[in-house]
């Protein structure tokens, strides 16, 4: 009988990782480059329609105001469908069994959805500011805000599909979660206008949005101002998905779904 | 003493109100080639699903060379490859990086050499680098056997491997995993396919309604549960069913279990009448010892 191998740490992880990640990039075209497409549409209606008109922050013109706002929302729907997607095909087609069989654990598990899902968002969110580049010049004022907001709405959105996956038994369970909380959620957190411009009583309730606070932070990385205080929405987004992870991998050690 | 290649102790599961596994005892040594039979329903796949971890019992102990899979789940895991009865694959990806990944989960890089030889020996080696999507049932049935061997466990569970697998595959796969069992792996095969069990398999266990209702030797339950047949063709059968005789086609049966049975049948027979034209003595079968074992239990 030939010996057992000796098995490396992290290896799992690191598998699962590109696996998820040649997942989506071999369908790239439907998974990045249609996202960004989409993003790019809505650039063009918009600024077409409004740029002449809006000003935001006293001089940002409304399309370089729109282009954080496309970029995070495109990154943050991407990293939902890409964690989401992958666990309900694959619980749909029972090939996650193989995922069940070997030893992995399920902090490891987690891990790996969730970065490749940020990954699939950050490479949306890239594809998006370059196209935009065509049209509007965007500064980036903050980088490392703009990075952190970006990797921590990704994990956060990315954490939400790995419920919605685990969850839902069937895709259209799964596109009501995409359609009736993810999308709704997005598009009322200021993605196309700032709240400054609402009314004193939908500026409170978007404070309980916390997709508010992820764009909201995200859009400072690039102007240097905001509707919130950065660190507020860092704090908000932050303790959200630490919220969300907690419920997660309580899911995933008690087997939720998973292990009958 | 050796430690048993797998130990199951008052194992129970309940869905509902239906009692999957009611008591499961069971110890399998290493290096056996080992049967699990029943119909459907018995608890065989929950019985394999709670061994690798699919599902959890509700009470009991399971090991698998001597590691708890719920305590030691990731030692336990290394040791047992587990061949799904659903034909299950991954339609992003070839044949080589399924076999990649699946090597990855169970911690285990620069697997290439050992994924060439399983290629090889599965008849896979041609088909390495063609997509899972377009492969055949029977090809795909092989990769599910190769996945389950990348990382070289000593126990192999095949759970109803050759469900809906043509001749030629099925004979390929029974050399491949006798070559298996012959190199030390200990094999623990179910099937409906109840030839196939009596012709591979040293010992059997026989499950109905989540308990083990039959469990010995191949060759002592062929010898002591099912009695031999006389099986003869007459010229008016109907003396022969007054006697006692089962319809089989053309033939009538008696059971009979020494030879000296026969004369006192045929001397009846010839009492009454029959007028036999042809005499033929069936040899017993694991299906009607199945058949016989599900009656009584």
């Amino acid at each position: 009988m030939p010996e057992p191998f000796h098995p490396s740490p992290f290896t799992g992880f690191l598998t699962l990782l590109h696996k998820e990640v040649l997942r989506f990039w071999k369908v790239g075209f439907q998974t990045v480059a249609a996202p960004v497409l989409n993003a790019l549409l809505f650039l063009l209606i918009f600024s077409r329609v409004l740029d002449r008109h809006i000003t935001v922050y006293g001089e940002v013109p409304y399309t370089a105001f729109l282009v954080p706002g496309l970029i995070m929302m495109s990154l943050l729907q991407n990293a939902f469908a890409n964690s989401s997607s992958s666990l309900i095909q694959s619980k749909i087609t029972g090939n996650i069994i193989f995922l069940l069989l070997p030893p992995l654990s399920y902090r490891a598990f987690y891990a790996a959805y969730i970065l490749a899902a940020v990954l699939r968002g950050l490479a949306v969110a890239v594809g998006v500011w370059l196209a935009s580049a065509i049209f509007i010049a965007t500064p980036l004022a903050h980088p490392v805000w703009a990075l952190a907001f970006a990797v921590l709405g990704g994990a956060l959105l990315a954490t939400f599909g790995v419920i919605a996956g685990i969850w839902a038994d069937k895709f259209d369970q799964l596109a009501a979660f995409q359609n009736f909380l993810v999308l709704p959620l997005t598009m009322l957190s200021g993605v196309f206008y700032s709240i400054q411009s609402l009314p004193p009583l939908w500026q409170q309730i978007s404070h309980i949005n916390p997709f508010f606070f992820m764009i909201d932070g995200f859009r400072y990385g690039f102007f240097g101002q905001s509707d919130a205080s950065p660190w507020l929405s860092l704090a908000v987004t932050s303790a959200s998905l630490a919220a969300l992870a907690a419920l997660t991998l309580a899911m995933l050690a008690k087997g939720y779904k998973l292990r009958g | 003493m050796t430690t048993p290649a797998i130990r199951v102790a008052t194992l129970t599961k309940r869905y509902g109100n239906l009692q999957a596994l009611a008591g499961i005892d069971l110890e399998i040594g290493q290096g056996e080639f080992f049967g699990l039979l029943g119909p459907n329903g018995a608890g065989k796949t929950t019985l394999i699903s709670a061994l690798a971890g699919l599902i959890r019992a509700d009470s009991g102990k399971l090991e698998i060379m001597g590691r708890d899979v719920v305590a030691n789940y990731r030692d336990a895991r290394r040791r047992l490859g587990v061949v799904p009865q659903e034909l299950v694959f991954d339609p992003f990806f070839t044949v080589r990086e399924v076999l990649r990944f699946q090597s990855g989960y169970f911690g285990i890089r620069g697997n290439g050499a050992w994924i060439d030889e399983i290629l090889h020996g599965l008849d896979l080696a041609a088909r390495a680098d063609t997509n899972m999507r377009t492969l055949s049932g029977g090809m795909k049935r092989r990769v599910l056997v190769a996945q389950a061997l990348v990382h070289r466990p000593p126990v192999i569970v095949l759970d109803e491997p050759t469900a809906g697998v043509d001749v030629e595959l099925r004979q390929s796969l029974w050399r491949f995993v006798r070559q298996l069992n012959a190199d030390g792996h200990t094999v623990v095969l179910t099937t409906h396919y109840l030839e196939e069990a009596e012709a591979l398999c040293g010992r059997i266990a026989m499950m109905k309604a989540g308990r083990i209702v039959a469990l010995d030797t191949t060759a002592n339950l062929l010898s002591s549960t099912a009695a031999r047949r006389l099986k003869i063709r007459a010229e008016r059968p109907a003396a022969a069913l007054a006697l006692g005789a089962t319809a089989a086609g053309e033939w009538l049966e008696f059971s009979f279990d020494t030879p000296g049975d026969i004369e006192t049948l045929l001397a009846r027979l010839r009492e009454a009448g029959a007028g036999v034209l042809e005499i033929a003595i069936g040899e017993p079968d694991l299906e009607r010892v199945f058949v016989e074992v599900m009656r009584r239990a």
